[in-house]
């Protein structure tokens, strides 16, 4: 695992180990391993306020994030822990970051749903995050860069204003962004029938913007179904969206689920960690968990051994920068 | 030295988009031959038609947009074509351009400019008419400053845009477009001693040339400046009082200092402003005056600032509703008569 900042999301996974399956297998395992580890200590109060996991929702961030080069952005959302580690693969930043530790992402002052590292945002707002995002885009195409911007969306964040002003200005625009939409059909505890109207790819469409959906768990179908997307999003400098339907087999945050048990437990079938698994032959897959689960503990180890985030070095921002 | 607010800003847009690449306009209605609502981007796109972009009746989206430019290496100066609608990019500007820089670990920059025209008297009623910044004024992350005739508006705008990598409301007042500027000359300004503080968003301290010490200090901003400075006339010609007035441009961060040095010498205290009172720009002056020149007040500070009822479009009712040179009048005549009495007492 390399900690080169230099290399893009897509050069860091052509140089990881082993065919595709393993490496895609072995970041998933690292997310989920990260977030149980999370929830673990958040169950022993360990770590203060909440989280949002993504546990189910892991091929996602695989199947799009491997595909990005240096400099291409990502904007995520209060579920952004799956697409950081496969965009960084730092697992120990976030551990830091989310147990308030001054050597965390952002020194502690985000936390768990506001974080940035070199070209990653997210923020903990629904929908205000696409124009910014659109923005990014825009500010890269202007600048002669080659770089395109990613939005991750919920389901539930298609109830926000703000999400359609981008898109029509994205398409007006022609901002090379590509709107991945995670629907993993739960906003809280509301299911998406009761909270959208329509369908997500007649919204794109109706702004003009080339939409398309998949219905898959399956991370090595997904990291196949996104390659040429995004290849075509930096080609042709369009904005795109995909929906990815999915679901999560998590709470909403820690331990607020009160969803049909039988739902969830159907649903566990198409959980794409073991899918994944079970493509591996048996020695590699338990290796491949051997490591993860020793690279997470010492991700934590580390972090728990690391200063508190210090109110020492709290400074008024305006003050801070004020012109010279 | 004969131009108007317009012109100033108009002009600062051009040399700063011919001068810096980096610079793009957003806003509504901003293309030729149309120019912008009031006329502040006229002739812009005609020259830069890569870089002025007019956006769909958007606030939310293009403010958030144009931050997104900026933490990507653009100076976006976005319009919002009133200043009303300011509060529909709240969202953006609280939740999103304010904290990107300390709740990201100091790792990003938002130098985004938001133009906003605010205030009344022209009639466009509830609507169209607001002063909205007090709103925006105290949120952590976010500056805010407000022009006046007395600074350079170009100069001001040129800084915010340029020099300043911090989000920034521009404040600026519709009926002080048409407005010369009108900038100190060897620390004068007409009759008026003329000393400005601060920069790059000054406050200017205006007082009576020859006169040994000052009765009220008088503050005021944006579209409240005049307005000020003619009840300072009147109080000289029909009252013998003499006022301080301190006209400050940075509404937040405030530059206490000039006012509260003023406060030192007069002991008395009048704030005024556009909008309504409650929770607005005066109280924040007053408590940070209360801080740093408690010992100097000689009387209880008193405000001018509108009535707290929308802005109505009949002129009768808007003159009412909006602060006058008479309640500036009244408000020191007050402050400064109840000294009196207590000192003849």
């Amino acid at each position: 695992m390399s900690e080169d900042p230099s290399l893009g999301p897509a050069q860091r996974f052509e140089q990881m180990e082993g065919p595709p399956a393993h490496r895609l297998y072995r970041q998933m395992r690292l997310i989920r391993c990260f977030e149980d580890k999370l929830l673990e200590r958040f169950e022993a109060g360990d770590v203060a306020g909440t989280t949002h996991a993504c546990i189910g929702q892991e091929a996602d961030a695989v199947g799009v994030i491997n595909h990005l080069q240096r400099g291409d952005v990502v904007f995520s959302n209060h579920r952004c822990h799956g697409h950081f580690l496969v965009y960084s693969d730092r697992p120990e930043l976030l551990a830091a970051e989310v147990m308030g530790r001054d050597t965390g992402l952002v020194q502690g002052r985000g936390g768990s749903q506001h974080i940035c590292w070199e070209d990653f945002y997210s923020n903990g707002i629904q929908g205000g995050i696409v124009p910014v995002t659109v923005g990014m885009g825009l500010a890269e195409k202007v600048q002669n860069t080659d770089a395109i911007a990613v939005a991750f969306l919920g389901d539930g964040t298609f109830g926000e204003g703000a999400v359609y002003e981008a898109l029509n200005m994205a398409s007006l625009w022609s901002a090379p962004v590509l709107f991945v939409v995670e629907n993993n059909r739960w906003a809280q505890s509301t299911p998406v029938e009761l909270e959208l109207a329509g369908d997500f790819v007649d919204r794109a469409r109706a702004f003009d913007i080339e939409a398309g959906q998949i219905e898959s768990t399956d991370a090595e179908e997904l990291y196949e179904y996104f390659g040429p997307i995004l290849e075509s999003v930096r080609a042709e400098g369009r904005p795109r969206m995909e929906v990815i339907h999915t679901y999560r087999l998590c709470h909403h945050s820690k331990s607020d689920d009160k969803r049909p048990r039988q739902e969830v437990e159907e649903k566990k079938k198409d959980d794409p960690l073991p899918k994944m698994r079970r493509r591996l032959d048996d020695e590699a897959a338990r290796r491949i968990d051997a490591e993860v689960a020793a690279r997470i503990d010492g991700a934590f180890r580390w972090a728990s051994q690391q200063p508190f985030a210090d109110p020492m070095s709290i400074v008024d921002p305006l003050m801070e920068r004020a012109p010279q | 030295m004969t131009h108007t607010v317009l012109k100033s800003l108009n002009q600062s847009l051009h040399d700063m988009m011919d001068a810096d690449e980096r610079v793009l306009v957003l806003g509504e209605d901003l293309l030729d031959p149309y120019g912008g609502a009031f006329k502040v981007t006229r002739g812009l796109s005609e020259r830069f038609p890569d870089r002025v972009w007019t956006t769909p009746i958007s606030e939310a989206g293009f403010v958030g947009v144009a931050s997104g430019m900026a933490m990507r290496g653009l100076r976006p100066v976005v319009e919002i074509m009133f200043g009303d609608f300011l509060l529909l990019a709240a969202d953006q500007l609280v939740n999103h351009a304010a904290k990107f820089r300390w709740m990201y670990g100091d790792k990003v920059d938002v130098p985004l400019v938001v133009r906003a025209p605010m205030g009344g008297r022209r009639g466009y009623g509830p609507t169209h008419s607001q002063t909205l910044e007090k709103h925006f004024l105290g949120v952590p992350g976010l500056v805010v400053v407000a022009v006046n005739p007395l600074v350079e508006p170009g100069a001001m705008l040129r800084a915010a845009t340029l020099d300043d990598v911090r989000p920034l409301i521009f404040v600026e007042n519709k009926l002080m477009y048409a407005r010369r500027v009108r900038t100190p000359i060897e620390g004068r300004l007409g009759a008026m001693r003329a000393r400005q503080q601060g920069e790059p968003y000054p406050t200017t301290t205006l007082s009576f040339a020859d006169v040994p010490a000052s009765d009220v200090t008088i503050v005021a901003y944006g579209g409240m400046v005049e307005i000020a400075l003619e009840a300072a006339e009147t109080l000289l010609i029909e009252d013998e009082i003499y006022c301080e007035v301190c006209a400050p441009t940075a509404l937040h961060p405030l530059d206490i200092d000039p006012i509260a040095d003023s406060v030192g010498r007069t002991g008395r205290l009048v704030v005024c402003e556009e909008a309504s009172a409650a929770a607005g720009f005066g109280a924040e002056v007053i408590s940070a005056v209360s801080g740093r020149a408690f010992d100097a007040l000689e009387c209880a500070p008193r405000r001018v600032a509108s009535r707290p009822v929308p802005i109505a479009n009949a002129p009768t009712m808007e003159e009412a509703i909006l602060p006058q040179v008479a309640d500036i009048l009244e408000a020191v005549r007050g402050s400064v008569g109840r000294w009196r009495a207590s000192r003849s007492a």
